[in-house]
């Protein structure tokens, strides 16, 4: 159709005055240190107004060099480096650590020491999802959500102090087995929890999935295309909210997951509010497998007797008999024994799936290790998911992110 | 899971790779020239079309072809994984070609490689430092850089010319146990050791 002279000046003075309005874009620095950020990662954005134009992630302000020093450490002595991965999950990273090195030495854990890690990965899952939601929920501006899910995982990490010693940084797993068995009674209280944990989760959703503030913030914010999510390389609950399905319990079982019956979350738009249904429903999938382990829990030894050999001996027996004695020596002096070759090994951890590629050229140390971290792949995406949106908006995208900068700078 | 019959068409129609044996899943090693052409096979005919991981594995200042890098792929229909490694040319200057292009998942990874080991990648669209920051003169993975660090000027300019100060090597005396692989067993085995000497004084020999 076309248009009369005084409609395409009258367009000529809108588009005008539009981009007189416009002005000079300005440059903004969201953290290294802003509560957004959760944790240390900056944002450089360039802004029109309120839109943002351009947004350039810098990360590496929590960089350890945790690469490096597996290089100087032997097997079982960075065990305790993987809990500050993921510091949320640790439990999960120390099992992921495990068994990559167990695979490259060819051994096999026994059932009971399966079930175990399959129940601390699970209750990791659990614990790093209720922070997700409850800070997700915060971002957003609720704020009581999240006192629902702190309460929750306080009770777990009483849980874990039982089971490891230690809150936070756990170290519970040694190539080959767990540190100790779980102690008694420890199970029926891990299903106590299990029973009250729905009537908690429900509470946050009443609070959460159909309030209308949170729709109208979350809802069509921060939209993940399948094709961009696989190609920028994302993984977990991120991913499957995308309409990826993609879950490595299911696809590449390891520690036995195909015994167990669960079902995998998948979500359709790729929002923020998706993901933050695929981490409520998988928390709920994760209730659902630990009640299944704790139903058949298999008895038996929570160690290979195999790795004792390679890895460290029974402690009671070092001084009371001869071979066990050098087998000592030699483990101290020369590190363990671990054959030369390469293998990579990636676990569903809560965050994506957190992959270990371990190169051995023999000897008592790793050649080279390599931590894929899936906070890092995660936020990768944000220079293209970012620009578009609302300067309010990054709190929101963030949050359902969900990613830990200890993890990602290593 | 990945039968021999891809592997066996995999192999015909890009006569140039070279299988190697390993236990975990499908190693293959790829000349670097070819590198970009057969990932975008791998992507768009062999549904292996996630780029999970890239990393490099510097092989020691005395081997001949000093750097590889290596790529992990998962296909999600064959729900298996590929490695692929690939060389790089000059051990000076190390350079490969860029997978950005095909996969924007490389992008990060590359720039970490670069920030770590010092290889540069042809045709990459954003090549700086990722982990470090810009002006870091090392390339902390390289395996002639001490695991205690080296001294460096401080990232600011203007709060060194005020306060003096740079960054320090990490204190290693007394400090964590640490081994090293290779070599005598005297100097294998895990023990403090003072790559730097921190406390004033030159480092007794």
């Amino acid at each position: 159709m076309s248009k009369t002279t005084k409609e395409v000046q009258i367009g000529d003075v809108a588009a005008q005055a539009s981009t007189h309005l416009q002005g000079e874009r300005m440059a903004l620095n969201v953290g290294p240190s802003h509560p957004t950020t959760h944790g240390v990662l900056r944002l450089m954005m360039e802004l029109d107004g309120d839109l943002i134009t351009a947004c350039e992630p810098v990360v590496g302000y929590l960089h350890r060099g945790d690469e490096k020093i597996a290089e100087n450490m032997t097997y079982n002595q960075f065990v305790p480096y993987t809990d500050r991965l993921d510091y949320l999950a640790p439990l999960a990273n120390n099992v992921a650590y495990a068994i990559t090195v167990e695979n490259l030495t060819g051994l096999e854990v026994p059932d009971r020491c399966r079930a175990i890690r399959v129940l601390v990965c699970e209750m990791a899952r659990i614990s790093s999802h209720l922070l997700g939601m409850g800070v997700f929920g915060m971002d957003a501006g609720a704020w009581t959500p999240f006192m629902y899910t702190f309460t929750e995982r306080e009770k777990l990490y009483t849980l874990f102090e039982e089971l490891t010693g230690a809150r936070f940084t756990t170290s519970y797993t040694r190539i080959g087995g767990v540190a100790r068995d779980i102690p008694e009674g420890w199970l029926s209280k891990v299903e106590k929890f299990c029973d009250q944990l729905p009537r908690a989760i429900n509470e946050v959703e009443k609070l959460l999935t159909r309030n209308r503030i949170f729709l109208d913030r979350t809802e069509g914010i921060g939209v993940i295309s399948k094709e961009d999510a696989i190609a920028f390389g994302i993984t977990g609950p991120n991913l499957r909210a995308s309409g990826v399905d993609l879950d490595l319990r299911k696809d590449k079982p390891y520690l036995g997951y195909e015994q167990y019956d669960f079902d995998v979350p998948i979500g359709t738009k790729g929002d923020c509010y998706d993901r933050y249904l695929v981490r409520i429903e998988e928390v709920r999938q994760s209730i659902k497998i630990i009640k299944q382990v704790i139903a058949s829990f298999p008895g038996g030894l929570w160690y290979a007797e195999d790795a004792r050999k390679i890895f460290a001996p029974p402690k009671d027996k070092i001084m009371s008999s001869m071979e066990e004695l050098i087998q000592n020596f030699m483990i101290v002096t020369e590190g363990p024994q671990v054959p030369p070759g390469e293998t990579y090994f990636e676990a569903e951890n809560p965050k994506g799936a957190l992959g270990f590629y371990l190169v051995s050229k023999g000897g008592g140390v790793p050649y080279r290790l390599k931590i894929r971290a899936p906070s890092f792949c995660n936020l990768s995406i944000l220079e293209k998911l970012v620009p578009g949106h609302m300067l309010s908006d990054i709190t929101v995208i963030l949050g359902s992110l969900d990613f830990v900068m200890g993890e990602c700078d290593r | 899971m990945i039968d021999d019959c891809f592997v066996k068409s995999l192999l015909e129609e890009h006569p140039f790779l070279e299988l190697k044996h390993q236990e975990d899943c499908l190693t293959l090693l790829c000349p670097s020239e070819d590198i970009i052409a057969f990932c975008t096979n791998l992507r768009d005919e062999r549904t292996f079309d996630l780029l999970v991981d890239l990393t490099a594995i510097d092989h020691g200042e005395k081997s001949q072809d000093r750097f590889s890098v290596v790529s992990h792929f998962y296909s999600l229909i064959h729900k298996d994984y590929l490695r692929v490694h690939y060389f790089c040319s000059d051990t000076e200057n190390p350079e490969v070609p860029s997978l950005s292009e095909v996969f924007p998942a490389a992008n990060w990874h590359e720039r970490e490689v670069f920030d770590m080991f010092g290889i540069s990648f042809t045709n990459h669209p954003n090549l700086k430092r990722i982990l470090m920051w810009d002006d870091y003169p090392y390339f902390p993975l390289r395996k002639d850089f001490p695991l205690a660090g080296i001294e460096v000027p401080l990232p600011a300019p203007d709060v060194s010319e005020v306060t003096q100060a740079g960054v320090e090597a990490a204190p290693m005396m007394g400090g964590p146990f640490v081994s090293s692989s290779g070599g005598r067993m005297s100097q294998t085995e895990p023990r403090a050791k003072d790559e730097s000497w921190t406390e004033g004084s030159t480092k007794p020999l």
